[in-house]
């Protein structure tokens, strides 16, 4: 018993305890994303949205999922059937890593390691990888549309996104997503979302971007690319798209509830209630956007990311490095 | 600068779009979730037509076998047998030999089907008939797996709507409320 | 290896005519007939360089019924129904349309209650094929809730109309001579009451979608119509109306009782999809105070004209031009003095409008061209016919 334990503390057996729970929580939370998304769009549109599978419908993305299983797996014809194959499995394997430096609790610690932050960005830039190899696997002019679409999008958004993700690694002094979260209290007022809204907003706007959600979901773009990336996907091939989006949106939620919510602190409740809290607050307002607005167009999108949401990211950037000097001066 | 304000005004707009929907959320939803409720407005329906029974034998139709219906209709969906009278010096034959309305001496049809999966419910064979002896039944659970299913025998639904003697409401417009 | 496939996808006469370029630059696509935003089985030949589209040729015939030889095998009476059919969103215009041109024809005088109540249907008509337009332009763009709200909406309406004619799309209401039957009693409050609930919806539609920086930033500029290319290619209503003509056969040329109503033609002059837009929202507001001024003036007396059962027009042809909710409806009827129509000629406002897009798409994105085509408001079956 006492070597059972011991073993567990080995940082290897640690690390394979949590990869499987990462597994349970992202498929837990892609169950329970669709259902809300979905409980979402119905109220918001005046029905009631899932409703016959369960109690209140929440067995009917589980039910979705098996019907998702059971379908055919079809190969376009004169498509590249290693690159199909293998996109969406890139697209949902770096979600996986992603997960593990986020900070749920003072205590729980999969991966210590000091550049936590640096992991989540190099992975989930790999994501639109996986677009692109679908778009280009898919040998259809749709998918390929939607997958030029996805490499320029991602391009543009990552910039403001890692620079107002910098402005606030730097008022840490901190790659360390632990370190970023600790560094803030448990009231709203010692956030960095009051102390630097500005960085918040951008945040927010590229990780909508990032995850390919309204109104930004262009690399999709239904009703103009009538699917875009995923047009030749069927069965799980979509599923898997389907569960990496949902992944990411909750590690985006993750990120920017670390960095600008305070993580897992906060008044009353345990740590890992309070960081789910603000999670999920974050994906609902990801949701509740996708509900409500047009989709932009493609010369739109990118003139927010490099005429607006660039210059301001670094007009923050820099005030956070004139205030950090400052303090340090004193 | 008058570009930044720009910007302002359309980020204000979003967000009173998302208060528009934000209020909707909480709103009362308007579904009507079929199996456990149903729409209240099936009384003003228009359904397929129907045979009119007469007022004192309601399970006889007012229907006299002209035919003027089947030759109104635009799609060719009724079809009204009768017994074809025996030509000059030959017996009635048993059973006799059914032929389309009207035939000579046949006062009331003998078979009267309806091919739903034709009809389009113009309702012009409820304002041609002579005799008001059609009108809408305010049914629309029309659904079948076979198109055998849709040729409706509307002389057996006015005998069991007699039989059942319930009160068929007329579905006449002017009645309607809701 | 791609060009035997290639070769094997191509040959119909229409994708023949966009050959693939020396370079792989030139995309050619065919959107359609199965993709979201062509409304049915409308199919676009595309040619693009990366999302640019230089030449898009729209191609027709997937939903062709032949309506108007099926009008040749059919009595005057029992082609009623497939006018319906033509347009499922308005009806009821194309509708009065046929029973107006046959009307002219066989000189019948309809009775004044029955014109009444044709005007007061065939604008709830207007309103919900508006309102559906609106939704699925919306739904073009990529927002899904306003289409919910508009069906909200409409279903008020389709429940008025169930009231008084039995049916909710395709209603055979208006015949010839009048109406198939009278109005309920509770038409009139119904009416008004539907009236002030959109009335009180407007603001909220404004909110949610006119003013949303995203939608005018999709549709201010796009798909400019000069009035002139407007008139070359025979655009009508609210297509036209958006460049700044107050065209309206109502007021131009008035049928029925419309010149006894008060109510507002809207134009704009810019002539982009966002003035189609406005005119159109501006129209749900023009067609409720004609709703309003009809049943609050609604004369008592009979709705249909005496029409012999075995109806026969005399030897001529008359023609009747009503406004659609998409333009200019013609219906043109000439009779030999039998039973049938010699020959139907129905003119679809959707089929010069769509002509539009071959013009005003040379030159955009896909996306403005997604934006350009839901904002001509294209009902396929009607073009087709």
């Amino acid at each position: 018993m006492n070597a059972l334990l011991l073993l567990l503390t080995h940082p290897a057996a640690r690390l394979v305890l949590w990869l499987v729970l990462v597994f349970a929580f992202i498929g837990f939370n892609a169950i329970i994303l669709v259902w809300v998304e979905r409980k979402v769009a119905g109220y918001v549109q005046l029905r009631p949205g899932p409703l016959h599978v369960g109690p209140q419908g929440l067995l009917q993305p589980l039910v979705d999922g098996i019907k998702l299983m059971g379908k055919q797996l079809v190969t376009p014809a004169q498509g590249d059937k290693v690159l199909f194959w293998a996109a969406p499995l890139l697209a949902f394997a770096p979600a996986i890593v992603c997960f593990l430096p986020l900070p749920f609790d003072a205590r729980f610690k999969p991966l210590p390691m000091n550049l936590g932050l640096v992991l989540i960005l190099a992975f989930s830039g790999l994501g639109v990888l996986s677009l692109c190899l679908a778009g280009w696997g898919s040998n259809n002019k749709w998918s390929l549309l939607g997958a030029a679409r996805s490499v320029a999008q991602a391009v543009a958004y990552e910039v403001p996104l890692l620079l107002c993700v910098l402005a606030v690694a730097i008022c840490t002094g901190s790659l360390d997503l632990y370190a970023i979260a600790g560094h803030q209290g448990a009231w709203p007022w010692q956030w960095y979302a009051v102390k630097n809204p500005l960085a918040f907003f951008i945040f927010l706007v590229c990780a909508v971007a990032e995850t390919n959600r309204a109104p930004f979901d262009l690399p999709e773009g239904e009703s103009e690319l009538t699917g875009g990336f995923h047009t030749e996907y069927s069965g799980m091939g979509f599923g898997l798209f389907f569960m990496a989006e949902y992944a990411n949106m909750v590690i985006v939620a993750a990120v920017a509830a670390a960095l600008f919510l305070g993580g897992w602190q906060g008044p009353f409740l345990p740590g890992i209630w309070w960081f789910l809290l603000k999670i999920y607050s974050i994906l609902f307002f990801i949701i509740w956007l996708r509900w409500t607005f047009p989709r932009v167009r493609f010369d739109q999108l990118l003139n927010i990311s490099w005429k607006w949401l660039t210059p301001l990211a670094l007009f923050d950037f820099a005030l956070a490095v004139i205030v950090v000097s400052i303090r340090s001066m004193k | 600068m008058k570009r930044i304000k720009k910007a302002f005004t359309g980020l204000k707009s979003l967000a009173v779009g998302l208060g528009v929907t934000g209020r909707a959320f909480y709103a009362k939803n308007v579904t009507v979730i079929y199996p456990k409720e149903e729409v209240d407005n099936l009384a003003s329906y228009r359904g397929h037509v129907e045979l009119v029974g007469k007022e004192d034998a309601p399970d006889v139709p007012k229907c006299v076998a002209c035919g003027s219906c089947a030759k109104a209709c635009p799609s060719n969906a009724f079809t009204i047998l009768c017994p074809v009278p025996p030509k000059e010096g030959e017996a009635a034959s048993d059973p006799p030999v059914m032929g389309p309305a009207p035939q000579r001496g046949a006062k009331t049809p003998s078979k009267f089907i309806l091919d739903f999966s034709l009809c389009s419910l113009c309702g012009q064979c409820v304002k041609t008939c002579p005799t008001k002896g059609l009108r809408f039944s305010n049914d629309p659970y029309l659904v079948s797996f076979t198109r055998e299913d849709l040729k409706l025998d509307l002389l057996a639904r006015l005998h069991s709507q007699a039989a059942n003697s319930q009160p068929v409401p007329v579905p006449d417009t002017e009645s309607v409320d809701k | 290896m791609h060009d035997a496939f290639d070769s094997a996808i191509r040959g119909d006469l229409s994708s023949a005519r966009f050959e693939p370029g020396p370079t792989e630059d030139k995309l050619i696509l065919s959107m359609g007939p199965q993709h979201p935003s062509t409304h049915g089985v409308l199919r676009i030949m595309l040619e693009l360089e990366g999302e640019y589209i230089l030449r898009a040729e729209p191609i027709l015939g997937y939903i062709h019924r032949m309506h108007e030889w099926m009008a040749e095998q059919k009595t005057y009476l029992q082609f009623i129904p497939n006018m319906g059919r033509v347009d499922y969103l308005h009806a009821m215009a194309w509708n009065w349309a046929y029973a107006g041109a046959v009307e002219r024809l066989a000189g019948i005088e309809v009775p004044e209650r029955a014109e009444y109540i044709r005007v007061a249907v065939t604008e709830l008509n207007r309103i919900s094929s508006h309102l559906v337009w609106w939704g699925a332009y919306l739904l073009d763009l990529g927002a899904f809730t306003p289409i919910l709200y508009a069906f909200d909406d409409r279903e008020q309406i389709l429940d008025i109309l169930q009231s008084a004619t039995g049916s909710r799309l395709t209603y055979s209401y208006i015949t010839i001579g009048g109406v198939y039957d009278d109005v309920p009693d509770d038409f009139r409050e119904r009416c008004i009451e539907f009236v002030n609930r959109l009335r009180s919806r407007l603001p909220m539609y404004r909110d949610l979608v006119t003013d949303n920086v995203i939608l005018r930033g999709r549709c201010e500029g796009i798909g400019v119509l000069p009035v002139d290319m407007a008139r070359r290619y025979g655009a009508t209503g609210p297509v036209l109306r958006g460049s700044g003509v107050a065209s309206d056969v109502r007021r131009c040329e008035p049928y029925g009782v419309y010149d006894r109503f008060e109510f507002r033609v809207p134009t704009y002059p810019e002539g982009d999809a966002m003035a189609r837009y406005k005119v159109r929202l501006d129209e749900l507001e023009a067609s409720c105070d004609i709703v309003e001024q009809v049943v609050s003036s609604l004369p008592e007396g009979p709705v249909t004209a005496k029409v012999s059962r075995v109806f026969k027009p005399p030897k001529g042809e008359a023609c009747m031009a009503v406004e659609g909710a998409r333009g200019k409806i013609l219906v043109h009827v000439r009779s030999d003095g039998g039973l049938k129509p010699y020959r139907v000629k129905l003119r679809a406002p959707g089929f010069s409008n769509m002509s539009l897009f071959s013009e005003l798409a040379q030159g955009v994105l896909l996306a403005d061209a997604v934006s350009i085509l839901g904002s001509l408001d294209l009902v396929i079956p009607e073009i087709d016919r």
